[in-house]
């Protein structure tokens, strides 16, 4: 699913961010990427989707050769891959339902395969009933969930949430958890950046960290092992 | 549903177009401020684009028309006779630059004398006893232009015995109108890219707003021609909502002075392009500088926003 070697990023103001990543993630893994701010770890999760390019070393994604792709073929690497923020960038003036539909549009699927695959992701996150709704008028884990159901409409084999619980309450944090478990358990892929001791070390999954640029840890069914 | 091609699918399909073309409308709808600020910009500037345009044109046709009447005589001698008269027909006609060769007898040309001074001009019936005139070939060249060199080739010619063409006048309108040509079209060039700079600074602001949505697009694997399209359309839209007033403002003013012209202008030269089609012609014209400025003016700049 996602092969990485040699990875270096160093930002054109001479912050070096990753020195040297060597991972691999298999179809189906769900992974968190821990460590303290500054690490690394955004940096980590932006060369997968070709929002950075890496300095030196292989990526591949889905059997694309992400470093390498030419910009017209960057669409397609992405339209495979769900992405989720810490501050939901949902469309202020859409509704929720125009919000999710969206990612849809740009595939040009039909209206038809469209409404039905929009209702049904906003029903995976329980969210039906407030499709007219616009986000201002919605909670913050209302508003994370219907950019999960964004990130997940076109069925992506990877979804990447970067610290989804970040801005959110402990209780709504599990929700949103067990919405992502959920769509894990149906084969996607998911690797998670969090700063939650909580979530790691309850929900048991696959932990990598990083320390200056460096994979210092990787552990199946691994502790957050940072004091939060 | 998941796609196994390698190329991201360039067709577009009609659903798609429709929703480039709903999209760029409600974009102009949401921003109905920056809406009315491009517009008043493209209004402002088609006035004055429209308004030198008819200028321009009334301009070069007025001058096409002068230079038209620029006419070259040649005056023949006193003493030639009619088979000398006839040598010098021929020599004329084979000059390459003249299209016209017109015989005048001397009789002709008093009378023209006489109608041309009107009123004063009985004075001279008396002369029609004695004519002092010669005879004379009116000339015309293809281009009016090679007036003068065409007159010096005619005074080589034998029996011609003076040439004239109204030299210093001729010379002084052709230079007037080359110069008025090339001043108009700059002004109007000016003019266009100065509305290109205006709308593209007024929709780059919009844009700016739109970022967000942009990024977003790109995040859930938008193409850049995805994104550019409401823009397009967004600023066609605005081009073609800037060209109304324009496009009233000027034919009205153009109905009102050509049914005018007599009374507002004294120079019976002054002849102006028929309201009907030229009206609707320069509408078209305005219409479509409009929307090219829109058009360019939003996808340039979109374009420095879309940088992968």
């Amino acid at each position: 699913m996602i092969d990485m070697q040699g990875v270096y990023k160093t930002y054109p103001n001479g912050v070096t961010a990753l020195n040297g990543i060597d991972v691999t993630i298999e179809q189906g893994e769900f992974v968190y990427v821990v460590g303290p701010s500054g690490a690394g770890k955004s940096t980590f999760i932006k060369l997968i989707f070709r929002e950075e390019k890496p300095s030196k070393g292989s990526i591949v994604v889905n059997n694309m050769d992400v470093p390498f792709l030419k910009w017209k073929q960057v669409p397609l690497l992405r339209r495979n891959i769900g992405v989720v923020y810490q501050d939901f960038k949902l469309l202020p003036k859409m509704t929720v339902y125009e919000n999710v539909a969206f990612a849809l549009e740009v595939i040009e699927e039909t209206p038809r395969n469209m409404r039905r695959r929009v209702m049904e992701v906003l029903d995976l996150v329980g969210l039906k009933n407030k499709a007219r709704f616009i986000p201002d008028e919605l909670s913050g884990g209302e508003q994370q969930r219907v950019s999960i159901a964004r990130a997940i409409v076109n069925y992506p084999k990877l979804l990447i949430a970067d610290e989804p619980t970040g801005n959110l309450d402990p209780d709504t944090s599990w929700d949103i958890m067990r919405i992502l478990d959920e769509i894990n358990a149906s084969g996607t892929t998911i690797i998670m950046a969090t700063h939650s001791k909580e979530i790691v070390n309850t929900i048991k999954k696959r932990v990598i960290a990083i320390e200056g640029g460096l994979i210092v840890r990787d552990e199946h069914r691994g502790d957050y092992g940072y004091e939060a | 549903m998941s796609e196994t091609n390698t190329e991201v699918i360039t067709a577009m399909r009609l659903n798609t177009l429709k929703r480039h073309f709903r999209e760029g409308a409600k974009n102009i709808w949401r921003n109905s401020w920056m809406t009315i600020a491009s517009v008043g910009a493209v209004t402002t500037t088609l006035i004055l684009v429209g308004a030198f345009l008819a200028l321009m044109i009334n301009l070069n046709h007025i001058a096409d028309n002068l230079e038209e009447d620029v006419q070259i005589k040649a005056f023949i001698d006193l003493t030639a006779d009619e088979a000398e008269i006839e040598a010098v027909g021929e020599e004329l006609e084979r000059i390459p630059e003249v299209s016209l060769v017109q015989f005048s007898t001397k009789e002709e040309e008093l009378q023209s004398l006489i109608e041309s001074m009107g009123e004063e001009g009985s004075i001279w019936d008396l002369y029609e006893q004695d004519n002092p005139l010669s005879h004379a070939y009116v000339v015309k060249t293809t281009d009016p232009l090679d007036t003068a060199s065409v007159a010096t080739k005619i005074e080589a010619i034998d029996n011609v015995e003076k040439v004239n063409y109204g030299q210093e006048v001729v010379q002084n309108l052709f230079t007037f109108n080359s110069y008025a040509r090339n001043i108009g079209l700059a002004l109007i060039i000016g003019l266009v890219f100065t509305a290109i700079f205006l709308i593209s600074n007024t929709i780059k602001i919009t844009i700016m707003a739109r970022r967000k949505e942009i990024e977003i697009m790109k995040l859930v694997g938008a193409t850049n021609g995805f994104i550019r399209w409401p823009f397009f359309v967004e600023g066609l839209l605005l081009g073609v909502l800037g060209s109304i007033i324009p496009i009233a403002v000027i034919v009205s003013a153009y109905y009102y002075i050509t049914n005018n012209v007599d009374t507002l202008t004294q120079f019976e030269f002054v002849e102006l392009l028929e309201f009907n089609p030229f009206a609707w012609q320069l509408s078209l014209l305005i219409l479509a500088i409009g929307a090219g400025i829109g058009v360019w003016g939003s996808v340039m700049s979109v374009r420095k926003f879309l940088k992968v």
